[in-house]
């Protein structure tokens, strides 16, 4: 069954630069930049990625920072915990949004 | 692909025709190597005294367990002590299944010390813990006995899905005799080494990182101290191989090696430096091609000359990019860093 999501696709990352190579190398050259161990651990921020691949609910990414957690050491515990956050800051996210739910519906009612 | 242990052959024929996986003799052609020699000193005799195991561990390359029979005899030790006698072979690396489980062990770790040799022997730990070889690590200190213990994660729960319920505590309770004995302190002579491997189909972490790691959380929650801590890349042979067969994870994980190849490494492999001696005296380039059968030449320790395996061509595979991926992986560890 064809899908909109094929996991080969994920090898075939690098055909973006095809027709715009110079805004390509300045993606990658940044992306790289950003991994490397810095104020925060390589492994640190391999978890940020995977809660991230999460909230933004990215299959290539998911399945990228999966691999990278691992690789740099984590365990499931550790990446589910990761997931944790950005479950809670997606959940938090539209409860308070349900503020603007009340303040609208207190200036609408009686 | 079945998990029978006499699938050797196959082995070696399916790892080499994997589609898109370039050959490693090819590979390492693209760096300046023709062929893979090894060096003109051996520093290391690896003895494999036998696949019988109390442990199945689901990486295991030897497929060791409790029903394997295979164990060296005494003739045979004596035929590598006689190598290790005649020729400046510094280091006897003792390996299985669990070298416990011989029962000639304490005799050929005295006659070795006796031929001035530095005696490794590469433990389970959980063998320790079993009536008849609580007197183990007392044999071990008393002859200054280098201990590479495997232990997979600092958690329970890790370690226990990849070696066995109950490994991990039965672990931590060897190791806390151990360090009791004088192992594993940082200006001690007792040297006490841990080995991590990945619990799946994926690449170790930074070695300096994880050791860290389990340094911090060894002590804090245990009171444990060692040494070093070496990351071993999973080699996609024995147990391992099927694991990744049955999972499909094979391709996957082939192209993580390749695509991970550093050329850095391949000066630093460990079968340039070593012999491997199987536990019927079969001789090999090191422990992985002894599983698949790919013996060197001559190929019985009752033909050894010391001579003929020095700068000898390794014969390679495409398991062998598990040893240059990334920052490379020994016995010892990372071979770059």
């Amino acid at each position: 069954m064809e899908t909109y999501y094929n996991p080969n696709d994920l090898s075939k990352f690098a055909s973006m630069g095809e027709e715009a190579p110079e805004l390509w190398e300045l993606f990658m050259s940044y992306y790289s930049s950003v991994f490397k161990e810095g104020a925060l651990s390589a492994r640190e921020k391999a978890l940020i990625a995977l809660a991230v691949a999460h909230a933004v609910q990215c299959p290539y990414c998911i399945d990228s920072y999966t691999q990278e957690a691992l690789e740099k050491g984590s365990n499931k515990a550790q990446m589910t915990e990761a997931i944790h956050v950005a479950a809670a800051i997606r959940g938090g996210a539209a409860l308070v949004h349900g503020v603007q739910m009340k303040n609208i519906a207190d200036k609408l009612s009686f | 692909m079945n998990s029978n242990e006499n699938n050797i052959h196959s082995q070696v024929g399916y790892l080499n025709n994997i589609e898109g996986i370039k050959p490693f003799s090819d590979r390492i052609k693209e760096i300046g190597f023709n062929s893979l020699k090894s060096n003109p000193t051996i520093t290391t005799l690896q003895v494999n005294v036998g696949k019988v195991c109390n442990l199945m561990c689901k990486h295991c390359h030897v497929e060791a367990g409790p029903h394997r029979t295979e164990s060296m005899t005494k003739d045979t030790m004596s035929q590598c002590l006689s190598i290790l006698m005649k020729n400046p072979i510094p280091i006897l690396d003792i390996t299985g299944g669990a070298p416990e489980l011989n029962p000639n062990l304490s005799w050929f770790i005295k006659e070795a010390i006796k031929v001035g040799c530095h005696v490794i022997v590469r433990t389970n730990l959980t063998v320790l813990r079993q009536y008849e070889y609580t007197n183990m690590p007392e044999f071990y200190a008393d002859n200054n006995v280098e201990l590479v213990s495997s232990l997979p994660y600092y958690s329970e729960k890790d370690t226990d899905r990849q070696r066995g319920e109950g490994v991990f505590l039965n672990s931590i309770a060897v190791l806390s005799r151990l360090n009791e004995l004088g192992y594993g302190q940082r200006d001690g002579s007792l040297r006490l080494n841990l080995v991590f491997n990945p619990g799946g189909a994926f690449l170790p972490p930074s070695q300096d990182t994880i050791e860290g790691d389990f340094r911090r959380i060894l002590s804090k929650q245990y009171g444990i101290s060692f040494n070093n801590l070496y990351t071993i890349t999973n080699v996609p042979v024995g147990r391992f191989l099927t694991f990744l067969y049955d999972s499909k994870n094979l391709h996957r994980y082939m192209e993580r090696l390749t695509s991970s190849f550093n050329s850095s490494t391949i000066s630093r492999v460990m079968c340039r430096d070593q012999i491997s001696v199987g536990w019927d005296g079969q001789l090999y380039d090191c422990d992985f091609n002894q599983m698949l059968g790919l013996n060197c030449t001559p190929a019985h320790i009752s033909e050894f000359s010391l001579e003929s395996f020095k700068e000898r061509e390794i014969l390679l595979g495409n398991h062998c990019y598990a040893c240059t991926a990334g920052a490379g992986s020994s016995c010892g560890g990372v071979t770059s860093s």
